[in-house]
């Protein structure tokens, strides 16, 4: 799909043109000797065309005009023969032209599957605060839209404007060949074209910004509503909606009527200006053949000529935006790909381990159910301890910005086995604590010790592996509920599987479905309720058979009854693990070690349910619906 | 199913057909061009008009080309102005129709489909829109111009087109008609490599807590990958396009010189004729390309405009009747409500349920994870419809109100409740847009919400982002609630709206609510019993079926679901 019918994407104009463009031509050169072969068709394509037009004023010059004047078979027999390598060389155009297109096509794709991979490859590793920051529309962008630009522009622009850029060099070379006089006349007309060029493409880049940003408040808009509108439809909304979408849509429209009248202008007064050019070149070669200076048929070819000149360059001007549009979003993209991938200096590993008779850990490949943390030392020994699931907090300040704090001086012992809950009102920082367990951020070296290493040399994905954690907003993956039970564990059997989720008590809904543990959870386990689907999380939290265990607000969305029916799964869930729980529910924080209220990001009291109680604190008073936190 | 469209045009209409008509003007100058050229150099350079031909026939080359220049951009304009109003109208259509949807029309379409409608579908569309006005009417007009003129230049040579056109034409059909499923199945694959990636941003938390990165990675490889074939499948038909129109056209240059030449020898043809026919034979074959390319952006469009009339032809399956009629007080009455949210009388949610709520009482509903606790309450607004019985609010059935003076009179607090972008105060105004000041603070009192507004630096100004994110879950359930009582409204209804406020503020407001709500009637769904028990009467729902409906006290002696409950919540209290 060439020039004029490009559909039109708005661009926002990108800030590094070279480099970006550089980059992506990385991506494209990857596969160097394609490339070349490419370049070689779209060169063979482009002077095929090129020669033949040239031909056209052999045929005229050396055989047309001649015989016109007195028939000779030996010019027929030339000119049949000029015909016949016209044919061939046009033959070899056409094929060279769809080997291109067609090797192109291969690396336009494989280029786009790279980005998309390195894309998402860099988007796994980036830390949870990068997720904090964006949201999820922004970043989804980059996958359709960013990309969906620069595949247009590799699977059209690319291609046509290195063969325009080769066409123009051609014809050009040929024109000045035929004639450095008319040369000069379409040099000069080409100036005022560029200049026509220059002054409509501005122009049009600022109204396609200006589009650009409307856009971006009509999609706003239209996420939010779309998000909320059954809160829309609770509050008869709908009418208000209706206005300030209108007012915004308007707004849109205008910006977008004028980007696009600029675009759409700019391919009728190109190719005018080369039929304005065409007349003033044939007017002043008239003159030069009248004159003696050239021939008839060097005119009829160089005519033919500008026409051919002309018609790349409206071509590559056509590509403009949507060449620019792309370098935007390839922009965006790699500024994604260029973000820092959550740190881990750690070195500490998990390895499974076997004891030995004197008490010693030995290193071993197979699962043992013994879990030793392999910890090498400068001096070139490694020392094995055994995971046991003890968590030290001491002294941790923390926050997500650097001038807020959410966490001051938490200090905690867990021994292993011990249940430890966390409970304060919303904001207090109970969800904080747990995600510096796991390192989703990071504190300062020697702050948390596991096992009585410091977590900061643990590396992150052993450190993860050793505990797992339940979430309040559960989430389920495409696959089959059989499959989102096993994301805890990769090789768990299908006994492990229905072992766990009969522990969580989800075996009973499961069976309940159509196809069992086979049925396809799709968006999101939508099909599912929230309870059920926390106790599929409860169960895949199982499988997963950790020291440590991290239960936020895990049974929240759980009826109590149901919950009464899971205790006795969970407490075998939680029997021998170092548990961390956080619950507004109190019934469920009672039997714990040890209870830390919370509040604004200090524990204020600790102990467990009895002493609490006795305490007659900030506990007590929670606990009998006494006091107010907000 | 394009006709649906049809009416978006609007008010452009007169753009829309004056565009083509525009274009066609364009295309004749383009068409008149080659033959003045070849007047030029067949009088003019060769022949005996002199120089004072060609100049003159350049000139009017010139004015022929402004001429065009005109047409062509006021073509442009109009199709902007057209394109881009057509797809206002389809935006606002689309999102007026959805302001129409019921909540049932609503859990068929998946938010995210719907703003992809919105946004992507609908710039498809405009953009294929724009480009049939401007090249619709200009591709067969030049094809047919193009083609008369080089009949009437040389009738026998012209036949030549007899055999090319023909040819391309069945090679393009070919070409659209098998990339078409092909388009489709890799925008198909496209869509779940895309959900791919919209899983893995909303449970990335879940994705490092069990270190599934690796796996993830390989899974969107994968999707990546089968994009990536089904992208070159598809396009690899579109890209026989351009070669095979190279050939068509260069073969038909090569055999209108060699037919044409020797015409020319035989003194039948002139040379200025040729190179003119020459002109036309690239016209031709290229609004043929032109052609075939509108034919290829429908192909792709056309699973846009078919995601676009979906929403458009969606059936409300909740209509309202004119009606005066004013909610009196906030009684509720079900007479035998059967419920199914698929309108399947085999799988229903709630199952005849008779049910009399006296004006002003304080409900409380206890019951298991899906035991249609909500479907029950989201009949009262009529956010559903029953599918068999009577509802009556305020003693009429809810379906003989209109819509709007139901739902502000019935205040529903939803489980999953969203706030806007905006100030505090602006996501308060929901509720009543001319609340005054005293009004709002009554109401975030009532909630429990003032304090924690006043703790901001900002107060009631504070600016929530998009979504509300920068307030807490338990801050934005209780701005809610606030919003659904600046309603006033006869009946108000908390489907699990305090989950995430600790359950001393949760007391405190129903506390608030007892004081200053009398003569409200108010509906309370919990999982926690406190958050009940002190209710007039209390409903015990078990798998779509009231089981028992009583006071705190009734229910503790009789109810067997009500005792477990209890049991579950007070064990290890003493």
């Amino acid at each position: 799909m060439a020039g004029p019918m490009k559909s039109q994407k708005p661009g926002a104009k990108p800030k590094n043109l070279v480099k970006t463009f550089s980059r992506i031509l990385g991506y494209i050169a990857e596969n160097k000797p394609l490339l070349i072969v490419v370049i070689l068709g779209i060169t063979i394509s482009a002077g095929a065309q090129v020669a033949g037009t040239s031909m056209l004023k052999r045929v005229i010059d050396q055989y047309l005009e001649p015989m016109l004047k007195s028939y000779s078979s030996e010019l027929m027999a030339g000119f049949l023969k000029t015909i016949l390598l016209m044919a061939g060389i046009y033959l070899l155009g056409a094929l060279s032209s769809y080997m291109y297109s067609r090797l192109m096509l291969m690396i336009s794709t494989k280029s786009l599957y790279r980005i998309r991979t390195d894309l998402f490859r860099k988007m796994e590793s980036l830390p949870i605060k990068y997720f904090d920051t964006h949201t999820h529309g922004e970043l989804m962008s980059r996958y359709t839209n960013d990309t969906d630009a620069i595949r247009e522009m590799l699977s059209n622009s690319v291609a046509n404007v290195i063969s325009s850029a080769i066409t123009v060099t051609g014809v050009f070379t040929m024109m000045v060949i035929y004639s450095w006089q008319l040369t000069i006349v379409v040099i000069c007309m080409l100036f005022i074209s560029l200049n026509a060029i220059k002054f409509i493409g501005g122009r049009s880049s600022r109204y396609f910004m200006k589009q650009q940003q409307n856009i971006g408040k009509v999609n706003g808009y239209i996420e939010e509503m779309m998000e909320g509108q059954k809160v829309v439809k609770v509050f008869c909304h709908e009418e208000v909606a209706k206005d300030e979408f209108n007012q915004l849509n308007e707004a849109l429209c205008e910006a977008s009527t004028n980007a696009n009248t600029y675009a759409n202008v700019l391919m009728p007064i190109m190719g005018n200006l080369s039929h304005i050019q065409y007349a003033v070149t044939a007017i002043v070669g008239s003159i030069l053949t009248i004159n003696g200076i050239l021939t008839l048929g060097t005119v009829i070819s160089f005519l033919q000529f500008t026409r051919n000149f002309t018609q790349p360059i409206t071509q590559i001007s056509q590509q403009f935006n949507a060449v620019l549009t792309a370098l935007a979003g390839a922009e965006r993209i790699f500024e994604l790909i260029d973000e820092n991938p959550e740190e881990d200096h750690g070195y500490v590993t998990l390895v499974n381990a076997k004891e030995n008779s004197d008490g010693s850990l030995t290193e071993v490949e197979d699962r043992t159910g013994i879990w030793a943390w392999k910890h090498p030392h400068k001096d070139g020994t490694t020392t094995y301890t055994r995971v046991r699931g003890a968590v030290e907090f001491d002294d941790v300040v923390f926050g997500y910005e650097d001038n807020k704090t959410i966490l001051r001086n938490i200090s905690l012992y867990a021994k292993p086995g011990q249940k430890i809950a966390f409970v304060g009102s919303t904001g207090a920082g109970k969800t904080t604590i747990t995600n510096l367990i796991n390192r989703f951020y990071d504190v300062p070296d020697g702050r948390i010790r596991y096992d009585g290493i410091n977590i900061n040399k643990i590396k992150k994905p052993d450190l993860r592996r050793s505990m797992a954690m339940v979430l309040q907003d559960t989430h389920l993956f495409t696959g089959t509920i059989m499959d989102n039970i096993r994301y805890g564990k990769m090789d768990a059997t299908e006994e492990e599987v229905l072992a766990a989720a009969k522990l969580a008590n989800a075996d009973s809904f499961i069976k309940h479905l159509p196809k069992g543990y086979e049925t396809q959870i799709t968006g999101d386990g939508a099909n599912l309720s929230q309870g059920q689907r926390q106790l599929l999380a409860i169960a895949r939290a199982a499988v997963a058979d950790p020291p440590v265990l991290i239960l936020d607000e895990a049974t929240s969305s759980i009826d109590t009854r149901t919950e009464a029916l899971i205790e006795k799964g969970m407490d075998s869930l939680m029997q021998g693990r170092t548990v961390f729980v956080i619950a507004h529910r109190l019934s469920t924080v009672r039997n714990s070690n040890a209870i830390m209220v919370l509040e604004n990001g200090e524990i204020i009291e600790r102990g467990d349910h009895n002493e609490l109680i006795a305490q007659k604190g900030k506990y007590y008073q929670l606990y009998t619906g006494m006091f107010e936190l907000s | 199913m394009i006709k649906k469209l049809v009416p978006c045009v609007g008010e452009y209409k007169k753009h829309a057909i004056l565009t083509p008509i525009v274009m066609i003007g364009e295309v004749i100058m383009e068409i008149s061009i080659p033959f003045v050229m070849a007047q030029i150099i067949d009088k003019g350079i060769q022949g005996d008009g002199g120089i004072s031909y060609t100049v003159k026939m350049g000139l009017l080359m010139v004015l022929m080309a402004l001429v065009s220049l005109m047409f062509g951009a006021l073509g442009g304009r109009l199709a902007a102005v057209a394109g881009m109003g057509f797809a206002k109208n389809v935006r606002k259509t689309l999102f007026d129709k959805i302001q129409e949807f019921s909540f049932s029309n609503i859990d068929k379409f998946s938010t995210a489909s719907l703003v992809t409608r919105l946004t992507t579908d609908v710039t498809n569309t405009q953009n294929a829109f724009m480009m049939l006005i401007r090249m619709a009417a200009r591709a067969p007009i030049m094809l047919i111009g193009a083609t008369a003129m080089a009949i009437s230049i040389n009738t026998k040579l012209a036949m030549i087109f007899l055999i090319a056109i023909p040819v391309l034409g069945c090679a393009l059909f070919f070409i659209i008609k098998n990339a078409h499923p092909r388009f489709e199945a890799m925008l198909a694959k496209y869509d779940k490599m895309n959900a791919n990636v919209q899983e893995n941003l909303i449970g990335i938390r879940v994705v490092k807590a069990f270190v599934r990165e690796e796996q993830e990675k390989k899974k969107f490889e994968l999707g990546a990958d089968e994009v990536r074939r089904a992208q070159v499948f598809a396009e690899k038909l579109v890209i026989l396009n351009m070669p095979l129109m190279q050939l068509c056209m260069y073969g038909c240059i090569v055999a209108v010189l060699w037919f044409g030449g020797n015409m020319v020898v035989d003194g039948t043809f002139a040379i200025g004729q040729l190179s003119s026919f020459i002109s036309y034979v690239t016209q031709i074959l290229m609004s043929l390309m032109m052609l075939s390319m509108i034919f290829i952006m429908t192909i792709i469009s056309r699973a846009s405009v078919t995601r676009i009339v979906e929403v458009l032809d969606e059936e409300i399956d909740i209509t309202e009747p004119e009606s005066t009629l004013s909610v009196e007080d906030g009684s509720i009455e079900f007479k035998d409500v059967s419920f199914s949210y698929s309108k399947d009388p085999e799988k229903t949610a709630l199952d005849h349920i008779n049910l009399s709520i006296k004006s002003g009482e304080t409900i409380g509903i206890i019951g298991g994870t899906g035991s249609s606790k909500t479907s029950l309450v989201q009949l009262i607004p009529r956010l559903y419809d029953v599918l068999s019985g009577e509802l009556k609010v305020g003693g009429h059935n809810v379906k003989d109100y209109d819509l709007t003076t139901l739902r502000n009179s019935v205040a529903m607090v939803l489980q999953k409740n969203v706030l806007f972008s905006g100030t505090i105060r602006e996501n308060l105004l929901w509720g009543d847009e001319n609340a005054t000041e005293e009004e709002i603070v009554a109401a975030c009192k009532a909630a429990c919400a003032h304090d924690f507004i006043m703790s901001f630096p900002d107060g009631y100004e504070t600016d929530l982002g998009q979504g509300g994110v920068n307030v807490s879950g338990g801050q934005k359930q209780r701005l809610c609630i606030a919003r659904a009582l600046l309603k006033k409204p006869k009946i108000v209804i908390l489907d699990d709206s305090t989950s995430a406020v600790d359950t001393a503020t949760d007391s405190n407001i129903r506390r608030a609510f007892r004081e200053n709500l009398k003569g409200t009637t108010t509906i309370i769904i919990a999982q926690r019993i406190t958050s009940v028990s002190d209710a007039d009467r209390i409903i015990v729902m078990d798998d779509g079926k009231i089981d028992a409906f009583g006071t705190h006290e009734e229910l503790m002696r009789t109810n067997q679901i009500y005792q477990e409950v209890y049991e579950s919540q007070q064990k290890g209290d003493k």
